[in-house]
């Protein structure tokens, strides 16, 4: 059965020889796991696992295909990751890009109904051939059947969720459609969140409940439509969101979606409550896998209560931990990424000024135009004498050229958002930066904490040691103390090793992000900037020439009174 | 061509008309503010050139024009000379005087123009400002000093004002005559009391005529004089929504550019961050953008002073034929009144005649007393007023020709002037941002 699944991903363009060494370790290690109806565990062993050192690692390649039965695994071709500028054809003329732009402009209009500019991807991305092509429309309104205690029903909105893909994990065909609901999109957010600790991952639209009240039920379902789109776009473009399983299944599989729900609190708690007794007693209970998870509220309270306490003591620096966050060169660049986000913000509001008055400019220009018209129009009627005919067609001339010149503003202005758009979308991701950069302080925490609790139990074992040496024949009671001691102390030293495991995994994981993300900044910058200079320059030269005719159709007056 | 303008220059606007002969040209410059508080105001140096065409010595006028040019200048000194015998020329002293005259001095020449010569459409003035903050600011007052300067001109150019004592009485009277004629005039209350009195009759009247239910005609009903009065009236209204709209072009302008300049601060500071070639960019953008914030700057100045003032121009020159148009209504009703109190006296006499009283003889001295005798006989104030009436209409009808001529050209040269400002700042832009791009090339390439 794995095989058969498999056999798809022999397909794939990028490193053949190392996908089928993945393979081969996938089939190894899940043969343990096909009894595992909890996919969560399963996605999550992906993303913890690493590989052998001895194969060339591309960093951004998924750690482990893993292939239970339900799933397809899922290659996705680069995408755009942005709405694009328009591609300069030529250097020369600039003309051409306006009326390129025009081209482009009218289908960015026609975003609303998930209509993609057929502007070709500027940046190159990892593997060009493939991709992932994802729309979200048509919302309806559904009921929620079961368990509603409140008659009527809990009513909520779905959207069609299209992929298109010639990705060949998605067996299913090169287009196919799925209904997902709000909530989803946040366990799907959730999931990738706890898998992919480290990297940059997209932040998912607000949930916005005031809004939703406030707002009028249709503008604001396609305001979340447009949003959710722009989202899941996002996924599709990250090198190494895009392959994930938590996205695919997203995408294709039908029905309820088969990713645990993290909002069952009280279960959370019930776990917590019950593991609470056992780790007072100072038994470790928890498996090494779910140590690298960061302790969650509720879930885990112990946990939870230790790594405040060494937080803390990290804080007072009473005592140093053993392994500190010397990464010099991460903490520059967390610091330079820090005064970026504050530059970009910056110069985001400035854009958005701009735009708005490129907007004001034009629309007091038409009015200005409309009067003048009416004016004409007036000036017409009412002529007694030729001279009001020749001022009448002055004055037409003036008001042609202000409509025109206005209609030309707005034109101007609705490329700059589109442009200018990019500033804001990198702020978005300076959210996901963050995210990744306490992702990569959980898990040191966590490391210190192990390591703490490593050295007390140390302590503790040395204690019992030295006083059962002290009584002459064994203390059957104090043996067995030390017994168990000593297998909780091997315990917490697995979870230890695991957690630097993780711990290393994730900075690897931020180093490498940071890296793919100073790249792509740079491309999408100057493409914005190119976009934006190409824009108005072509926009500037039209405006010109409307006017410069009325110049020559007037130079009369003016030759005339000198 | 356009002619700079600053504060202290001579130079004419290029609006300001061009004197026919005599030569009556003037300058108001040199705006100072004087006073202190609530008293302040702007006093403005009045330079009137007068320029005489000696009529006497024409072919030494003739050698003259081929050596010296278009420009013909004869300068006799102090000396007054009476030129063309035909024209009421008042004696201007020649060939330069200066005076410094404030705001309400230019008001009480027009409104004495105004009283003189109704039909005529006397040039607009600008208006008193509202805005107490705004009243010195630099805009306000080089505004305010174009329109000014505008005004003396079109007075001295035009033919029949240009004769007017109190204009040789407002470029030539020393400062403290002028003060006392100023002061003469009462204010608001700018009528005289034969007015008030008139404008009381005129109530009287009209009650009377309600009570004795008489249907006297107290408008005009020339169809062709109505057509002209309703088009002025709705001229009045598109023209202000123009300048309206004009205005607030001038504030896009301004405003566009106060966001081009903090955009242009931001993406600098943006490019500090980024350094490398992509730091570069940014930096390049950002000089660009605020070269261009500048030119908007200037711009919406110029957009201010030769597109928006013109149409504003427009608009009081519109409001003061609007007052002409009263002046007329009330020639017509008085031209009414006395022709109907002249009728209503013939026809009592005549009655009288009728019935052979004794009071003929009376009714007859009387009517002989009112058509010939002694006081401001009835018929000839009658008559005085028909012809008051008649002037206005001739004078009127050959003002809305003139009008609407200079209306045409006014407009050309403001249209010209705008379109070539904005083309002029869009080509700016252009080439802005135009001169970037092979920089950007560069930055994509490294």
């Amino acid at each position: 059965m794995m095989g058969s699944n498999n056999h798809t991903v022999d397909d794939h363009p990028l490193s053949a020889p190392l996908r089928d060494d993945l393979e081969n370790l996938v089939l190894h290690d899940d043969h343990h796991h096909a009894e595992e109806t909890k996919s969560f565990s399963t996605d999550y062993r992906s993303a913890m696992s690493t590989l052998p050192e001895s194969h060339h690692h591309h960093p951004l390649s998924p750690p482990i295909v893993t292939t239970p039965v339900d799933f397809d695994p899922l290659r996705s071709p680069p995408h755009l990751h942005f709405p694009d500028s328009p591609n300069p054809n030529s250097s020369t003329s600039y003309i051409d890009p306006p009326s390129y732009a025009e081209a482009v402009f009218a289908p960015f209009d026609g975003n609303a109904n998930g209509v993609e500019p057929p502007s070709p991807p500027l940046r190159s991305p990892s593997s060009s051939s493939e991709y992932l092509h994802i729309t979200v429309s048509n919302p309806l309104k559904e009921q929620d059947t079961s368990n509603s205690i409140v008659p009527g029903g809990n009513s909520y909105v779905t959207y069609l969720i299209t992929t298109r893909t010639n990705i060949p994990e998605f067996g299913t065909g090169p287009e196919f459609g799925v209904r997902r609901r709000f909530r989803d999109v946040v366990t799907l957010s959730d999931r990738l969140a706890e898998a992919y600790r480290g990297f940059f991952i997209p932040p998912r639209p607000d949930k916005s409940v005031v809004e939703s009240q406030v707002m009028q039920k249709q503008e604001f379902v396609e305001q979340r439509r447009v949003a959710l789109e722009k989202y899941l776009r996002r996924l599709a473009a990250h090198p190494v969101i895009r392959k994930s399983d938590e996205l695919r299944v997203f995408l294709q599989v039908h029905g309820k979606l088969p990713l645990p729900a993290t909002t069952d609190v009280a279960s959370r708690v019930l776990d917590g409550a019950v593991k609470l007794p056992k780790q007072l007693m100072g038994e470790s209970v928890l498996a090494p896998h779910e140590v690298v998870q960061p302790a969650r509220g509720g879930r885990d309270l112990m946990r939870l209560f230790k790594e405040l306490r060494q937080s803390v003591a990290n804080d007072w620096g009473g005592s140093r931990p053993s392994v500190v966050e010397e990464d010099k060169e991460f903490l520059e660049k967390k610091e330079r990424i820090h005064e970026l986000e504050q530059q970009i913000n910056g110069a985001s509001q400035q854009a958005e000024s701009l735009v708005k008055a490129q907007q004001d400019m034009g629309e007091t220009m038409g009015e200005l135009g409309l009067a003048f018209i009416k004016l004409t129009k007036f000036e017409n009627e009412e002529a007694v004498s030729n001279t009001q005919r020749i001022r009448a067609a002055d004055m037409k001339g003036v008001a042609t050229a202000a409509v025109k010149a206005s209609r030309l503003f707005r034109e101007l202005n609705a490329q700059t958002v589109k442009h200018l758009d990019t500033l804001h979308e990198y702020l978005g991701l300076m959210l996901a930066v963050h995210s990744a950069f306490s992702d990569r302080s959980s898990a040191l925490l966590t490391v210190q904490t192990l390591l703490s609790e490593l050295s007390s139990l140390h302590s503790r074992a040395e204690k019992l040691e030295a006083a059962s040496s002290k009584i002459f024949g064994a203390d059957k009671s104090r043996v067995r103390k030390l017994e168990e001691l000593q297998e909780t102390i091997r315990v917490t030293e697995d979870a230890k090793n695991v957690a630097i495991r993780e711990y290393e995994r994730i900075k690897e994981n931020n180093r490498s992000e940071l890296d793919r993300l100073d790249k792509e900044r740079q491309a999408d910058f100057l493409n914005m900037l190119k976009g934006f200079v190409v824009n108005q320059v072509g926009y500037a030269e039209k405006i010109a020439n409307v006017w410069t005719k009325v110049v020559e159709d007037t130079r009369g007056y003016v030759d005339e009174s000198t | 061509m356009e002619q700079q303008r600053t504060l202290s220059g001579s130079s004419q606007s290029p609006r300001s008309p061009s004197s026919s002969p005599p030569f009556l040209s003037v300058s108001v410059t040199d705006p100072v503010k004087l006073g202190n508080g609530v008293q302040a105001y702007i006093s403005y140096r009045v330079i009137t050139k007068f320029i005489e065409l000696l009529l006497s010595s024409l072919l030494f006028t003739a050698v003259l024009m081929c050596v010296v040019g278009p420009f013909l200048i004869r300068r006799v000194g102090t000396r007054k000379w009476n030129l063309d015998p035909q024209t009421n020329f008042p004696d201007y002293q020649g060939p330069e005087k200066i005076v410094i005259r404030r705001y309400s001095d230019f008001v009480w020449l027009r409104d004495r123009l105004f009283e003189k010569n109704k039909g005529i459409f006397i040039p607009p003035l600008p208006e008193k400002s509202a805005v107490e903050k705004f009243r010195f600011s630099a805009e306000f007052i080089e505004m305010r000093r174009q329109a000014l300067d505008i005004f003396v001109n079109r007075i001295a150019s035009h033919h029949e004002l240009q004769q007017s004592e109190d204009l040789r009485l407002f470029l030539q009277a020393e400062e403290e005559t002028m003060e006392r004629l100023r002061s003469q005039e009462t204010g608001i209350f700018k009528k005289k009391p034969s007015d008030l009195m008139q404008i009381f009759k005129d109530v009287q009247s009209k009650v009377s005529d309600a009570v004795l239910g008489k249907e006297k005609p107290v408008e005009e009903t020339d169809p062709e004089y109505e057509k002209m009065k309703h088009y002025v009236f709705e001229l009045e209204n598109h023209l202000a929504e123009a300048q309206k709209h004009a205005y607030r072009l001038v504030k896009r302008h301004r405003e566009l550019g106060q966001s081009l300049s903090d955009f242009g601060k931001a993406v600098k500071l943006l490019g500090a961050s980024e350094g490398d070639s992509l730091g570069k960019a940014f930096s390049e953008l950002g000089i660009k953008s605020e070269i261009l914030s500048a030119k908007l700057q200037k711009e919406a100045h110029q957009l201010l002073m030769n597109f928006e003032e013109p149409l504003k121009d427009y608009v009081r020159a519109v409001q003061s034929i609007k007052a002409t148009i009263a002046e007329r209504a009330s020639a017509f009703r008085r031209q009414c009144e006395l022709a109907e109190t002249m009728k209503l006296k013939e026809i009592n006499l005549d009655k009288l005649m009728l019935i052979r009283s004794e009071k003929v003889a009376e009714a007859e001295q009387e009517y002989k007393e009112a058509s010939f005798l002694k006081y401001p006989p009835l018929k000839a104030e009658s008559e005085q007023a028909t012809k008051t009436f008649e002037t206005i209409v001739k004078l009127m009808n050959e003002e809305m020709g003139r009008f609407q001529e200079q209306k045409t050209l006014d407009m050309g040269i403001a249209f010209h002037e705008f379109a070539k400002g904005q083309a002029r700042l869009a080509n700016g832009i252009a080439d802005a941002w135009r001169s970037l791009l092979p920089k950007l090339e560069a930055c994509s390439s490294s």
